[in-house]
């Protein structure tokens, strides 16, 4: 797999169609178990925040490319909407009692939590997050570094 | 996603299949809440055949939840696994909701 990219409306119900295209992807990569759980959820989360946030004023699209680099499957999710990095918010409480949890900031936490790595970058007037999921391979240590 | 509800001796029990996502959630906290309307406080939700779950699931989830309290009412999850799981631990709900191993476990510790 290279690249490819689809585009929607940034509306919820197209959630399940974009699913199943980072679904597909996955499957020609070879990602599966819980690093393709949280590849679907990480496209959920970011998806999602587009529809609710990155047009205030009017519809608007949602640019999904899934990439096969090596052992790593990169998800990247633009947008034209206002600047806006959602990795600048703060951690969300996952302590606190039933009453008083606030679950603002859940999914970019998830995000962080299920992918290898997350960044943002503004370019030519799009939101570009990138997440990026690696292909657990026993037995092959390509780095030291923790 | 899948909604099953069934009434036992203890209380209701909701089977939940499928996905637990920001496109099935309205539809999960609309049938549950009129179960609850209907006078039911006490749930076990069994998570056997729920294959995924996203923040948008976790806030359903949490509505109920803070509903039931407020009802004096009562919530246990049965058989949570996999990456429905993981995504529990992660969040801190696993540590916030009362989780069983069974759905035979989860009425029997409704009081």
């Amino acid at each position: 797999m290279k690249s490819d990219t689809r585009c929607y409306a940034a509306r919820v119900e197209n959630l399940t169609a974009a699913t199943g295209f980072v679904a597909a992807c996955a499957d020609q990569f070879g990602l599966a178990g819980l690093a393709k759980f949280g590849l679907l959820l990480a496209l959920e989360e970011a998806f999602v925040n587009i529809c609710s946030y990155a047009y205030p004023e009017g519809p608007g699209l949602a640019e999904i490319t899934c990439t096969g680099d090596g052992d790593a499957f990169v998800l990247d999710i633009a947008d034209r909407g206002r600047p806006f990095d959602a990795l600048s918010l703060p951690e969300p409480d996952t302590t606190g009692d039933l009453m008083h949890r606030a679950v603002g900031g859940l999914g970019i936490h998830l995000i962080r939590r299920f992918s290898d790595s997350v960044s943002y970058r503004r370019d030519n007037d799009r939101n570009i997050l990138r997440m990026v999921f690696r292909t657990p391979r026993g037995g092959d240590v390509t780095s030291t570094q923790c | 996603m899948e909604f099953q509800a069934r009434k036992e001796a203890g209380g209701v029990v909701v089977v939940l299949g499928g996905r637990l996502d920001a496109v099935t959630a309205p539809e999960y906290e609309r049938r549950i809440h009129e179960l609850v309307d209907g006078g039911d406080a006490r749930f076990v939700i069994d998570f056997e055949r729920l294959d995924y779950i996203s923040s948008a699931g976790l806030r359903g989830l949490l509505v109920t939840a803070r509903l039931l309290k407020a009802k004096g009412g009562q919530l246990r999850f049965a058989n949570v696994q996999g990456g429905v799981r993981a995504v529990f631990e992660m969040s801190g709900f696993g540590s916030m909701f009362q989780l069983d191993e069974s759905v035979t476990a989860a009425l029997a510790a409704l009081s």
